[in-house]
């Protein structure tokens, strides 16, 4: 019991504010390692200060002493009792050459679900288009898509004047953000046990399949190829990792076959999660550069081969890049 | 080792999360609802637009050298900041927004441990479901069926947002003052009564004194009579300290005592606060 709170709070304030320096410098450095006498100097304090606060919590009069030492204790709890890997320094090349491709490959089975949920979507669009291509209203969201392919090509050309010319700049910070948007948007919907995401890669992959199937029927294989690929290389695989992202979180709520509980499932794919929505952003910064700079134009401008080639040298370097970058060569240590 | 966390049950719902550390010490996180979030978000939003006019005056500037460069710079600009700003400012305020700061609120790990960065980002980009279908209808909703108050960014991300209300001790300075308490003659049984008295009992009793003349007479009586035998049981003081004193003026000079109590330098302690 205290008798004399003033004399209390007055001899252990010292050891508040020692305790509050040490958490302040903490959080301003957290790659900083403290060294085993400032270890056990940090545990005492943070020892002392609970009792006080155990002390404390029952006088009326001191409601604003025990907020600032819960505040303490919080903090210092905090630091001691967190299992998980400290942040690192930003090391923005180490993440982008391993962290990323690792963290695809270690969900891979996420990112093959998303893939075929896209793929069952394109099956359904084309088979459609097939079926009844007046559909092409309803599925094709796009004006442009809902006319005829071969006028299409016909006037793209044809045509002399570079019609984004004053506008690629925004044009591809549109696309960018947009896509980025939509990216977001499907690993967001991950939070519907999956539903939503699968919903979104479906949708996209029935107006893909749409297209695609309506330009093949009408002979312009090539025009579609040297239009979509150059782009479509790299953006349709982001969409698939933001699909593989949310089914990822829809994976870790929903927790089949995992015995642990769901908050500490959803910690261990948090980092994961950011990681591939963040690798996500990059693909559709070099997707939307590519779309508004280079896709747009047709032959006679740039031969539909190069565009073609360029596409598939893209996806193989992407497909390289998600498969092998980051592995560990046998016999280094994991 | 392991980690208590106490909800309080949803009929007596206080919106409190109690953390038990395993050294045995409880600390109590208020929860924030729904109507505060949504009021943090208002000003979030409204400084949001105000640093977007300003960007606007600099992209503007920026087309007379190129309108494409500068049109595009105001879409990457506002996409950049409207998704940024809850990132970047959680994270180097530690779970704090410009809304947030101003009314008390402040995004916490849900058991206690240090914020991520990975939790920050994941709160603000589940932001695109919690905002469905507008005004964050779906947020809102999840965060008033929530137990912890939390939107789906908050569930995914493990996080809470907590409201430290500032305290406002109680001015005592008018209803004690050049009043004899006789309690004070015995600082080792004020030093139990404070010590046994909780935060809120004594903040019943002061309140039962500032308002006693809004009381009905009956009423008044009746209170003061039970809160004295309350008080009683707890800390029995001598006859002498006690005798001849209304249940009002007993009541009074409990809370003088845990409020004020009498130290060596003078007759009246001010309660020392630590910031």
């Amino acid at each position: 019991m205290i008798i004399d709170l003033q004399k209390f709070i007055t001899e252990e304030r010292l050891y508040w504010t020692e305790l509050e320096q040490v958490l302040n410098r903490l959080e301003r450095k957290p790659d900083e390692k403290l060294r085993l006498g400032a270890l056990e100097r940090f545990h005492y304090l943070y020892q002392r200060t609970s009792a006080d606060l155990a002390k404390i919590s029952t006088f009326s009069a001191e409601p604003n002493t025990r907020q600032y030492l819960e505040s303490l204790v919080g903090r210092a709890f905090g630091e001691i009792h967190e299992t998980r890997e400290k942040p690192h320094r930003l090391r923005p090349l180490h993440w982008f050459f391993n962290t990323f491709p690792q963290t695809f490959r270690k969900h891979f089975r996420a990112f093959a679900i998303s893939l075929l949920a896209l793929l069952v979507g394109a099956a359904f669009g084309g088979f459609t288009i097939i079926v009844d291509s007046s559909t092409k209203q309803i599925l094709m969201p796009f004006s442009h898509l809902q006319g005829d392919p071969s006028e299409r090509v016909k006037t793209e050309e044809s045509t002399d004047s570079d019609r984004l010319k004053g506008a690629k700049s925004y044009f591809s910070s549109y696309l960018m953000t947009h896509n980025t948007k939509v990216a977001i948007f499907t690993l967001a919907l991950g939070m519907t046990w999956g539903i939503g995401t699968l919903i979104m890669l479906f949708y996209n992959g029935v107006i893909l399949g749409a297209v695609a199937v309506d330009y093949v029927l009408a002979g312009e294989s090539a025009f579609l190829l040297g239009w979509l690929l150059p782009h479509g290389a790299i953006e349709i695989p982001a969409i698939l990792l933001a699909g593989q992202a949310g089914i990822v979180l829809a994976g870790a709520l929903i927790g089949w076959g995992q015995p642990i509980a769901l908050r500490t499932r959803l910690r261990k794919i948090s980092n994961d999660l950011v990681t591939l929505i963040c690798g996500v952003a990059l693909m559709l910064i070099w997707a939307g550069i590519i779309e508004a700079f280079f896709s747009q134009y047709h032959e006679p401008v740039v031969p539909y081969s190069f565009k073609i080639a360029f596409g598939c040298v893209e996806l193989l370097i992407l497909a390289l890049f998600l498969g092998r970058a980051g592995c560990r060569k046998i016999g280094e240590s994991a | 080792m392991e980690l208590l966390i106490v909800q309080t049950p949803m009929k007596d719902r206080i919106n409190a999360l109690i953390i038990k550390t395993p050294e045995g010490v409880e600390f109590s996180l208020r929860l924030a609802g729904p109507i505060t979030r949504f009021l943090a978000w208002s000003i979030d939003l409204a400084t949001l637009m105000a640093v977007m006019s300003i960007i606007n005056v600099v992209f503007a500037i920026l087309g007379i050298l190129s309108r494409d460069l500068a049109a595009a710079a105001n879409i990457i600009g506002f996409f950049v900041i409207s998704i940024g700003y809850g990132i970047l400012l959680e994270w180097y305020w530690q779970g704090q927004t410009v809304g947030k700061k101003l009314l008390r609120l402040r995004v916490l790990d849900a058991q206690g441990l240090r914020l991520r960065f990975s939790q920050v980002v994941i709160r603000n980009l589940l932001r695109f479901v919690d905002s469905l279908p507008a005004l964050y209808l779906i947020g809102g909703l999840v965060c008033l069926l929530n137990q912890r108050a939390q939107r789906l960014g908050d569930v995914a991300a493990n996080t809470i947002v907590t409201w430290n209300p500032r305290i406002a001790e109680p001015d005592l300075n008018q209803l004690l003052e050049g009043k004899y308490n006789s309690f004070h003659e015995y600082p080792h049984l004020e030093a139990r009564l404070r010590h046994y008295v909780r935060p809120s009992e004594a903040q019943i009793a002061v309140q039962s004194i500032m308002r006693r003349d809004a009381l009905d007479p009956q009423a008044r009586i009746a209170l003061f009579r039970e809160l004295r035998a309350y008080f009683e049981n707890l800390v029995t003081f001598p006859q002498e300290a006690t005798d001849g004193i209304s249940d009002e003026r007993y009541v009074r000079n409990v809370v003088g005592a845990v409020f004020r109590p009498k130290t060596s330098g003078g007759d009246s302690a001010k309660t020392t606060s630590v910031h």
